[in-house]
């Protein structure tokens, strides 16, 4: 039975039925909905993790784990989990764990160009709508074919990031070389082939690290190998079907077959996350630098939309990086659920009775685009932000969430009249039509400010610093 | 990042080549190294899925096997029981138009590019956006159109011999009654003489004033009769019925756009099929930039096909998109810190990105601006659409070029 239509009579069924409360739900029937739902995990209820209930705990473990296996890379705190899908298509109940990225280093490159990429990717960060946008893996490949270069160019890696690891070499003397210096820190293995399965598998059980399964184009031999990885007792496995820029119809009908078949068809053997290397088109050279990154960019994009869990890149960047990291945030997000934050008055600095107070919407991107645009002006001041129901500040005028009702609404609801001395509101550019009539409602005088809200330092300067002085 | 000679490679069509050229026209710029203050690294992982715990269970010693377990892969296909109807753009002299060619849009049988059940009977189509009145465009585009940007039936020939557009969306901005308030018949002119520059399709788009649109849309009809033009757009506050009787009496099709809402579409629709035969109506249920929205977009016509495919009649039209929403996006166009690189490059990439994705959504008709971004996706299509032989990538671990 597909995932997620399970219900939470069937879940319902194996739980304890002893309605005590200890989840935090008033019984077990709500936490059967949770459960189905993913809102809640296993662990919650406390007399399932008792010997008693050992045998339903089993079942109801196999009935909830996701179609794709969840694998993590790295250890302690410093994990990176991938797969862990519970659907192919978005709309049906979320993706989580999004596409992680890591950004390849090679043993050929001087020491130092290594330790400067390696900070470039820790240090890569992009603040977006309140969070950190950030890279989340290095891959150190082999180049030179060499086990003590390798092993040295890891610890160097090793040693200068506490970011989780790719360890990419089809030798499995040399991928050996590399384990040994990160024993302990779990990174992925970068591959196992048809050629050399049975020593990597071995280096995969015996340093307890999850491994790549590298088939290009062959998805016969891949879920072949797949079957024989398992026999053998390695558990955590990462699928690569190969990516092409030359063969991008196989590459993208490959992943959509691979998540289908687990996600639709339930097929255990391919319930793994994907992995896909962008890089590729680095093995050409072009006479354009911003070509290779733009194919790379091109392909890192149609890979993140479609399904997969984990990129080796090979650029890093600033605009080639910039919309991958947007486009896997945007395409993680639940659909579900407008992106909004809680309406009210927010304060910018120390603002004082004479400070100016703007206007702007709930929608998240909205409001932290205009906080961050308010505070580069470094102006004290307050911000309204109105309840819209998270819609953008034109949307919100088109679907009426925005009206100058709403605005003398929130205006005397929120008392800010007795923390300044003028009555002067400053609305968006885009809302500039309504005005006239929030004047005439709240009796405020309306300042209307500029279209897009990176104008709003000058537009501070110019109609509120100066014409206060 | 530098610029290298130019006249070393004389083949043209190579694809990287003419990206290159159209994305040369940036100066230099020198990427600094720009240190920032990061104390953690927090990685962004939703929480439920990893509190699930494995049970513990005690796994009989495995015999280890010594050769491949040979498996079957059966490419896990699927019927549907709908599909897409075929809109057609354009009319060739046999036809009753004056068109060199004609493109047809739709005709799906399966989600977007999902070749191992039934390949697109007719590929994605690129529209590139004019318009008749010079407007504020960013940096990127503008570099491009800078010559043409007051001469509408320029603009077109230029987009379509030089970057390829399929068909032409011009955009009679200037009809607008807050702006220059065009009359009808001088906007009806605009579009004659873009007809006579270009021999590919026409898109007409209007102001977005429901009354001044359907003015100029009755006139527009009127004059190009037989054309097939394709009306961008009619939406639920229009006068349903006039607008549709306009273009069913001479000839064209249109596009129904509604804000991002499944129910908003089939309503529309059914309105529409009153006047319209099913074939003449694609529907657009709005993009949104990348960063700003993109996800909702994406997801409105990806549901929107899929339940096409399962038989929602309503819904079994192409998909149309106006792709170059893209560049309201401030990382398109604003100037932003040296290590975000130059905007010339950003902004392409943006509508290059947010364009990929819906393409793998189901658009089948986008409205671009930015040549290289139009060309990549050509290339993307093309690619998606004719299998080639795929890449040797088996060593690509020792043979990256650095």
């Amino acid at each position: 039975m597909p995932k997620k239509t399970l219900s939470p009579t069937e879940v319902y069924k194996h739980l304890p039925k002893t309605n005590c409360k200890e989840c935090g739900e008033e019984n077990c029937m709500a936490f059967a909905a949770k459960l189905v739902n993913r809102e809640v995990a296993l662990d919650k209820c406390p007399p399932l993790l008792t010997d008693k209930y050992k045998e339903n705990y089993k079942i109801l473990w196999e009935m909830l784990k996701p179609p794709v296996k969840e694998v993590s890379i790295g250890f302690g705190d410093n994990i990176v989990k991938i797969g862990g899908k519970l659907v192919m298509y978005r709309h049906e109940l979320t993706w989580v764990n999004p596409t992680a990225i890591a950004i390849d280093v090679s043993d050929d490159m001087p020491e130092e160009e290594i330790v400067k990429k390696v900070k470039e990717v820790e240090n890569f960060s992009y603040g977006y709508i309140g969070q950190k946008l950030k890279l989340d893996l290095i891959a150190v490949r082999s180049v030179l074919n060499d086990a003590d270069i390798f092993k040295a160019t890891v610890k160097k890696v090793s040693s200068t990031t506490s970011l989780p690891l790719i360890l990419c070499s089809l030798d499995p003397n040399i991928m050996e070389a590399g384990l040994i210096e990160v024993a302990n820190k779990k990174p992925l293995i970068y591959a196992a082939t048809r050629d050399n399965w049975k020593e990597m598998a071995e280096l995969s059980l015996m340093y307890k690290c999850p491994l790549t399964v590298f088939s290009p184009n062959d998805l016969k031999t891949l879920k072949s190998l797949t079957r024989t990885l398992l026999a053998y007792g390695v558990e955590d496995l990462v699928l690569d079907p190969g990516t092409f820029w030359n063969g991008l119809a196989d590459a993208i009908n490959n992943l959509t077959m691979l998540r289908r078949a687990a996600c639709k068809e339930e097929d255990e053997l391919l319930g793994f996350p994907l992995i896909g290397v962008p890089a590729i088109v680095w093995m050409e050279h072009n006479e354009y630098p911003e070509v290779t990154i733009w194919k790379e960019v091109c392909l890192a994009s149609m890979l993140i939309t479609r399904y997969t869990d984990v990129l080796i890149m090979h650029s890093l960047e600033g605009w080639a990086l910039l919309p991958l990291t947007i486009l896997r945030q945007n395409l993680y997000t639940d659909p579900r659920k407008p992106v909004a934050i809680e309406p009210g008055v927010k304060v910018f600095g120390m603002p004082n009775e004479e400070s100016p107070i703007l206007l702007t919407t709930n929608f998240a991107l909205t409001y932290y685009t205009v906080a961050s645009d308010i505070e580069a002006s470094k102006v004290n001041c307050y911000l309204m932000v109105v309840d819209t129901e998270g819609l953008s500040v034109e949307s919100a005028i088109a679907g009426r969430k925005l009206t100058a009702e709403k605005i003398a609404e929130a205006l005397k609801e929120s008392s800010i009249e007795s923390k300044i001395n003028h009555k002067t509101l400053i609305i968006p550019g885009r809302a500039a039509r309504l005005s006239g009539e929030i004047e005439e409602l709240s009796g405020w005088k309306v300042l209307v400010g500029p279209m897009d809200s990176s104008g709003i330092p000058k537009f501070l300067q110019e109609k509120w610093i100066k014409a206060q002085s | 990042m530098k610029k290298k000679d130019k006249n070393k490679d004389s083949s043209f069509n190579d694809f990287g080549f003419d990206i290159g050229k159209l994305l040369s026209g940036f100066q230099e710029v020198e990427l600094e190294n720009v240190e920032i203050k990061v104390k953690e690294l927090e990685f962004w992982i939703q929480p439920f899925i990893s509190s699930l715990i494995a049970p513990k269970v005690t796994a009989p010693p495995k015999v280890k096997p010594k050769e491949i377990l040979e498996e079957e892969f059966h490419p896990p296909a699927m019927k549907y029981p709908g599909e897409i109807v075929e809109v057609k753009i354009g009319a060739t002299k046999s036809e009753g138009g004056t068109r060199g060619k004609t493109v047809t849009i739709g005709g799906g049988k399966a989600p977007a590019f999902y070749l191992f059940e039934s390949p697109p009977p007719n590929p994605p189509v690129i529209s590139i956006d004019v318009f008749d009145m010079k407007i504020p465009l960013a940096k990127a585009v503008k570099m491009h159109v800078e010559d043409v940007l007051e001469d509408p039936a320029a603009w077109a020939k230029k987009a379509v011999e030089k970057w390829g557009a399929e068909v032409i969306n011009l955009h009679l901005v200037s009809i607008d009654p807050l702006l220059k308030d065009t009359k009808p018949s001088e906007a009806a002119k605009t579009v004659e003489d873009v007809l006579q520059a270009v021999d590919v399709p026409l898109a007409v788009g209007g102001c977005g004033d429901p009354e001044k649109d359907l003015k100029v849309f009755e006139k527009v009809a009127e004059v190009a009769e037989g054309e097939n033009i394709l009306f961008n757009s009619v939406t639920l506050n229009m006068d349903i019925k006039r607008t549709a009787e306009a273009i069913k009496k001479h000839g064209h099709c249109v596009i129904a756009f509604t804000a991002m809402n499944m129910d908003d579409a089939r309503e529309l629709n059914r309105k529409l099929y009153e006047f319209l035969p099913r074939n003449k109506i694609v529907i657009d249920t709005t993009t949104a930039a990348l960063g700003y929205g993109l996800d909702y977009a994406f997801t409105v016509m990806e549901r929107t096909r899929l339940a096409a495919l399962m038989g929602d009649v309503e819904l079994q039209h192409p998909i149309s998109s106006g792709t170059t929403n893209a560049w309201a996006a401030r990382e398109a166009w604003m100037t932003m810190d040296a290590k975000w690189g130059p905007k010339e490059l950003r902004g392409p990439i943006w509508e290059t990105v947010s364009a990929l994705t819906l393409l793998l959504a189901g658009v089948d008709y986008f409205m671009m601006m930015h040549p290289a971004a139009v060309k990549t996706i050509k290339e993307v299509i093309k690619k998606l659409t004719v299998k080639e032989e795929a890449e040797k990538i088996y060593n690509w671990v020792n043979n990256l070029k650095r």
